[in-house]
């Protein structure tokens, strides 16, 4: 126990004298989450938007008015006929083309209803969801000032139709994909690199020449950067609840619970990969393609799983953070309990178990 | 009878047709040899000649494929726990923490091999006065010169007091005279009743050890004390009985 004690505390002079690393690995965080809180995300002001008005009334009049007059929307292009739609996205004249259906006052005058198309340019699907949210409040409105005249129930039918994102991701994806990367970076990563400089520096040969146990060893590499781990989930946490307003909606614990399985098994990954390489480059190569951007890329983070190629859908079966951040969803987002995501904990105990078995073994081979 | 049982027990490195090998490569072929307490033995050789990968099986850093080993009294190959707990190592890299302070290094080999904290904080005080490092106590290792490390990294690898130390090229890319202060500290080491083991290229080194290996593809050539090898030989020094044997060496790097 000992011997443990002063070499985890030998750890962290390592990783406190580091300031730059310790700085930046507390900071990467908290800066993700503002680049993709604000900066990155709907800023839907402005928004230039078409009208396709096939029959000019005054219930499409005023429709367009409110919408021109909101500070969400820029009415910028009368369109003529439907086939000019798909050129005004190409273009890039506008992200949001308004279509009305042939006489719309008629219809709604006559049957009590009417439908009114967005099309929106669902590229950036976070801003695609936010505008047509808001298009579609600003109908509605109308639409009750309609029904404050009149005794006569109308109903706008809005109808929103996304080009090139059908699948459309949550506003707040990116805070579990957030988690699972930077948990991946921390854990796996700079574990990994840890270990490797004292290959590299030749200081591991003189701890393996010592009575201490390779076991003991191992967990005093990894504790600190555990704890690093969990400083930084209770900052994204803290930052997504009070800064983004991303409540969690679920139980905080089972989160904690399938947080801590995650950091276990991106742990076990930077031990694997330490013990495939012996030059602190090559730790950071391998960490950085081999797990940084098979997450940023397959992992659901960014690009949608549904989308991609059947082959790529199976690749991403492989990677750890697609189901820690299907589980973080499910519960932060959608707020179903740990039992809804038993299939995404199962599979990351069982890679965590591989992952451990492999490393520990390759580990022993490595001091012989 | 009595006379070798004494002897026996005063054996620290016991090696007994030591042999590995790497697939069809023999790295270290079939050596034989005792060292005794309190010697200082060098342990020579090209590079490639295996006297790392032989220091290695006797350290329990690696299993030998056939043969018998002791150090310190304990099977290499049995008790390998055992073993390291009774020696010291310094490698030819150095193996001290730069980014650690003096004491912080030495408090935490101390601890990597069970010392207690009073032991530890007594020893050290110790140590920082024969060194002359009370000034360098609080300075991160990092900062110091090389001499001044690889004195300390020494100190550090018989700070818990071990039976033998094992020292691989413990003096390369020093100067001649951090080198000498360096021996000092060795011979100090063997009168506490440490046996020294230890490889170099230095040939001038060679003569300060009480006896003398030469490897030569994996196998030890020659064994003596330095005296006895130049006489045997006929040099003048030992960097010309080494000349004479390594020519015959036949694979270079390794």
């Amino acid at each position: 126990m000992k011997q443990l004690m002063s070499f985890i505390r030998k750890e962290f002079y390592h990783i406190l004298r580091d300031k730059p690393t310790m700085l930046i690995l507390l900071g990467i965080p908290i800066i993700q989450i503002i680049l993709f809180g604000y900066a990155l995300t709907t800023e839907v002001k402005n928004t230039q938007v078409a009208v396709f008005v096939p029959t000019n009334d005054e219930a499409t009049q005023r429709i367009v008015e409110k919408i021109n007059a909101s500070a969400y929307f820029d009415v910028v292009k009368y369109i003529h006929s439907s086939k000019e739609i798909q050129p005004t996205f190409n273009d890039a004249k506008a992200k949001l083309v308004v279509v009305f259906e042939d006489h719309f006052a008629q219809n709604l005058r006559r049957t009590g209803s009417a439908h009114v198309q967005l099309i929106a340019d669902a590229t950036d699907p976070n801003a695609a969801t936010s505008f047509t949210f808001y298009a579609s409040n600003i109908i509605a409105s109308y639409q009750k000032e309609l029904m404050a005249e009149s005794k006569n129930p109308y109903q706008i039918i809005p109808e929103v139709k996304m080009l090139y994102n059908p699948q459309m991701i949550g506003a707040y994806n990116f805070v579990p994909g957030v988690l699972g990367m930077i948990m991946l970076l921390i854990c796996a990563m700079m574990t990994s690199i840890a270990i490797v400089r004292e290959k590299e520096m030749g200081t591991m040969e003189v701890l393996l020449v010592s009575p201490m146990k390779p076991i003991y060893t191992i967990l005093s590499k990894i504790t600190p950067y555990f704890v690093l781990s969990c400083v930084n989930f209770i900052t994204i946490m803290l930052l997504s609840v009070y800064a983004l307003k991303v409540p969690i909606a679920g139980s905080f614990l089972s989160l904690v619970v399938v947080s801590l399985l995650y950091i276990f098994v991106s742990l076990a990954l930077g031990l694997l990969v330490s013990t495939l390489t012996s030059s602190q480059q090559a730790a950071m190569l391998i960490s950085g393609m081999g797990l940084m951007i098979p997450v940023m890329l397959l992992s659901g983070m960014i690009f949608p799983i549904e989308n991609m190629p059947i082959a790529l859908q199976w690749f991403s079966k492989i990677i750890p953070a697609r189901w820690y951040i299907s589980a973080v969803k499910s519960i932060m987002i959608q707020g179903l309990g740990i039992t809804s995501v038993l299939k995404e904990v199962s599979v990351l105990g069982f890679m965590s178990l591989v992952l451990v078995a492999i490393s520990l073994k390759k580990f022993k081979v490595r001091l012989e | 009878m009595d006379n070798i049982q004494i002897q026996n027990t005063s054996k620290v490195i016991v090696a007994e047709q030591l042999t590995k090998t790497f697939g069809h490569f023999t790295a270290v072929d079939n050596i034989s040899f005792e060292v005794e307490k309190g010697e200082i033995f060098g342990f020579l050789g090209a590079n490639g000649a295996g006297k790392t990968t032989a220091m290695r099986m006797l350290c329990g850093l690696s299993i030998p494929t056939s043969g018998k080993g002791f150090v310190a009294g304990f099977d290499i190959y049995k008790q390998p726990e055992l073993v390291k707990k009774n020696i010291g190592y310094m490698s030819q890299k150095f193996s001290l923490y730069d980014d650690l302070k003096v004491w912080e290094n030495i408090e935490l080999f101390g601890g990597i091999y069970g010392m207690k904290d009073k032991e530890i904080r007594l020893k050290t005080d110790e140590l920082m006065h024969i060194l002359n490092f009370e000034n360098e106590r609080n300075k991160l290792v990092g900062s110091l010169p090389l001499g001044f490390k690889q004195k300390l990294a020494f100190s550090v690898s018989i700070f818990h007091n071990p039976q033998v130390v094992f020292l691989d090229e413990p003096t390369g890319g020093v100067d001649p005279i951090t080198r000498r202060q360096f021996w000092e500290l060795i011979y100090d080491a063997t009168s506490k009743g440490i046996t020294v083991f230890v490889t170099t290229h230095y040939m001038d080194e060679a003569e300060y050890c009480d006896r003398v290996s030469i490897m030569v593809d994996g196998r030890i050539e020659a064994l003596d004390s330095p005296k006895n090898l130049k006489m045997h030989f006929d040099a003048k020094n030992m960097d010309e009985v080494f000349q004479q044997l390594a020519r015959k060496a036949k694979r270079v790097d390794s």
